[in-house]
């Protein structure tokens, strides 16, 4: 069948997009024993932190999840929404963000100088875990929030009627949710962790705040040391691949839409100490969480109207990125829905850093044509690579279920091949193809990882306009890039998700 | 000139059906039996969703055995999801004709008058979710006229409708397939689905297709596996 065709085809092209790179990369690569004391630090302060952001994320996280379980109240619904977005949220606005919050010249430091402390310094550890928890709370707590949703509720009425006290209910009900929830988000948020780039180049750095993402990216600009950068790439696809190979065996494949549907609350009696805890960590993570995007608003909305030109030629650049790489995106995505090989082999995209790719494709082109006249070309490729997981994983269990309903319907109607796809499953498919477009699109438009590797001139994307500009201490005029940068991720997440619930038939 | 089926065993999900009867082109047989006994087993037997171990299935002395679902001249309605409910009723119709895009102006005018035949003029561009219960049976059953295939079998298609509309229906099946002269096969757990429809009726027990018996005498004096049953 001709689609069976195009199906192995795609998933050999992702494949060797993903091996020809790696082999560059190893090829390149001088032994463990090139690697120096710095690298090894690097190395351990990635996982070090790595541990700490997932531990820091689940520890805030079960309270929380715990607590919107529970709790009924206004905005809930909203709330709940919100803990969708820092996933679509590009990294460079939210350390813009934080930076207006509890930077130096931040909200928090400007008020405790006010009362005569000290203020904060935000670069280093705890300002690369503070921006990991940012973005890695809310999906701590979605997926904590999804465990407690599927217990069935009369577990909960039960407990009830049996007046379980606290501890017993801890232990009976609640104890084996969290069992069950908790070790899956911290494997999570810990693989996320480990090919942190844009955050450790903007908050960390140093010897003591380097990641092995952030040491690949040194090696490449600042050494020139191609066979370094690949040596450090293979540690790193090493240790990224055997923690995600880990996470898929024990947890499945991450979804980007877990927790978000299917909300319902089960009104369990709580005593009024509780709804007081309940309520002030509800409002302490929609502050933490709200503080920083509000930030940005406030501070860019006045500066968009002296944006300079570079900024809005970058923004060009990146919504063409954006554009392509979804498109490349989803035609990957569909073929490799439909099997199950496929489906492990969109995974790639998720046990595998873009720097190490991004430093396998610079080898690749390195002898035919000049790499930073293709990082527009490179970052397209590599976002839709990254992004292929989670469209696989919300368009894989949809073509399944169509095919249950429809395929015998279909065949007896000869409704092969093309036709197929025409009158079946691409309309039936609206939904997740418009969400997975979105969040492609969102997901490349923000994205400040190869680009930076290939950076040139004369080529910059939006994020990396705007590090230049933060770089610079241009702060005004980042702001208001931050702001321009904020708008168009998230309203081409909007237009395409929309798009996709537009229409659709029952 | 008849569907027949010689010394054929299917086997699905870890069970063996055979079956080994012939039934008249142009005949309506009622298929009845206990639940799980392997009714809906036959039907993808015949339509071609599942492989006979062995045996052939054979139409008008044509060996059907290795033809796709789409080549036989098989037409099925199953007991649901036989319309796409992202379509239109005309777009659900017009399927049975062509894949294209686009109908032509001659094939649009087949779908509006076999809609006007169901007693549905004029309703091509309504969606599915406009359309009452009755209405999206007499689309599935237009769309089966349509693909003009000589054999028809129905799963129950009709089991969600009321008792009078389900007469309705059926009386309608009835004088389509006398008009064309379409061979009629129908699973219903209903005796006075079963007297009203056909003749003759085929018995799925035991791990075994037997008849066709008459339905009146099978009906009167049922065997064991039956009675219980009904």
């Amino acid at each position: 069948m001709a689609s069976r065709a195009v199906s192995i085809t795609s998933a050999g092209l992702v494949t060797a997009l993903v091996a020809i790179p790696l082999f560059a990369v190893f090829s390149r690569a001088g032994g463990v024993a090139s690697l120096g004391a710095g690298d090894w630090s690097a190395l351990r302060f990635t996982v070090w932190q790595a541990s700490l952001s997932a531990l820091l994320s689940c520890a805030f996280a079960i309270p929380a999840a715990r607590a919107l379980h529970r709790q009924r109240f206004w905005g809930r619904e909203a709330l709940v929404t919100v803990l969708g977005a820092p996933f679509i949220l590009p990294v460079i606005v939210a350390i813009l963000g934080l930076l207006a919050v509890f930077g130096r010249e931040g909200l928090l430091s400007q008020a405790l100088m006010f009362v005569g402390l000290p203020r904060i310094h935000i670069y280093g550890l705890h300002g690369i875990l503070l921006a990991h928890v940012f973005f890695n709370l809310p999906l701590a707590i979605r997926l904590i929030l999804q465990g407690w949703q599927d217990v069935p509720s009369e577990r909960f009425r039960l407990a009830a009627q049996l007046g379980l006290g606290p501890l017993a209910m801890l232990r009976v009900v609640e104890w084996p949710v969290l069992k069950k929830s908790v070790p899956g988000a911290f494997l999570v948020i810990f693989v996320v962790c480990l090919s942190s780039f844009a955050v450790a180049l903007t908050l960390g750095g140093g010897p003591k705040a380097t990641t092995v993402e952030l040491a690949i990216y040194q090696a490449f600009r600042f050494d020139f040391d191609i066979g370094k950068a690949a040596t450090l790439a293979v540690l790193q696809l090493v240790f990224v691949g055997v923690a995600a190979a880990v996470l898929l065996r024990l947890v499945g494949a991450p979804r980007a839409d877990v927790g978000l549907g299917r909300d319902q609350v089960f009104l369990r009696k709580s005593s009024r100490i509780t709804t007081a805890l309940d309520a002030g960590m509800i409002a302490l993570v929609a502050v933490f969480l709200m503080g920083p995007i509000l930030a940005i608003v406030w501070s860019g909305v006045f500066e968009l109207t002296n944006l300079p030109a570079s900024v809005f030629r970058a923004a060009g650049h990146s919504l063409t990125v954006a554009l392509v790489s979804t498109g490349l995106c989803i035609a990957f995505a569909l073929p490799l829905a439909t099997f199950r090989a496929g489906q492990m082999v969109s995974l790639f995209g998720f046990a595998l850093s873009p720097l190490v790719l991004g430093t396998g494709l610079f080898l690749l082109i390195q002898p035919y044509a000049n790499p930073f006249e293709l990082a527009l070309v490179v970052t397209c490729v590599t976002n839709a690579l990254m992004a292929l997981p989670f469209a696989v994983r919300a368009i894989g269990p949809a073509f399944s279920q169509i095919n249950a309903d429809y395929a015998r319907t279909a065949d007896m109607l000869s409704l092969l091949g093309g036709a197929r796809w025409r009158w079946l499953y691409l309309p039936r498919l609206r939904r997740p193809i418009g969400f997975s477009a979105g969040l492609a699109a969102a997901l490349s438009m923000g994205d400040l990882g190869v680009i930076v590797l290939f950076a040139d001139p004369d080529r910059a994307t939006l994020p990396l306009q705007m590090y230049r500009l933060m770089s610079a201490y241009q702060m005004d005029a980042a702001s208001g890039a931050a702001l321009l940068l904020l708008v168009l991720s998230l309203g081409l997440f909007w237009i395409f998700d929309r798009g996709g619930r537009r229409g659709v038939g029952s | 000139m008849a569907l027949v089926l010689k010394q054929v065993k299917l086997s699905k999900g870890g069970f063996l059906l055979s079956a080994d009867f012939e039934l008249k082109t142009g005949s309506l047989t009622s298929v009845m039996g206990p639940s799980g006994a392997g009714k809906s087993t036959l039907f993808d037997g015949l339509a071609g969703f599942i492989a006979p171990d062995q045996g052939t299935v054979e139409f008008d002395g044509v060996v059907l055995n290795a033809h796709e679902p789409g080549r036989r001249p098989i037409a099925i309605l199953f007991q649901d999801n036989n319309l796409f409910p992202h379509l239109t009723a005309g777009q659900n119709i017009g399927l049975a004709l062509s894949h294209k895009r686009r109908l032509t102006p001659a094939q649009m005018m087949q779908v509006d008058s076999v809609l006007a035949r169901l007693g549905l003029e004029g309703m091509a561009e309504r969606s599915l979710s406009q359309l009452s219960g009755g209405q999206l049976s007499r689309v599935a059953l237009a769309r089966m006229l349509l693909l003009d295939r000589p054999v028809w079998l129905l799963d129950e298609p009709f089991a969600a409708l009321g008792p009078s509309l389900k007469r309705d229906m059926l009386a309608l099946v009835k004088d389509m397939a006398a008009e064309v002269g379409a061979t009629v096969l129908m699973i219903t757990h209903d005796p006075s689905d079963a007297l009203g429809l056909s003749d003759e009726t085929i018995l799925v027990a035991d791990d075994h297709v037997s008849g066709p018996f008459s339905t009146k005498d099978l009906l009167a004096d049922p065997p064991e596996a039956l009675r219980q049953y009904l």
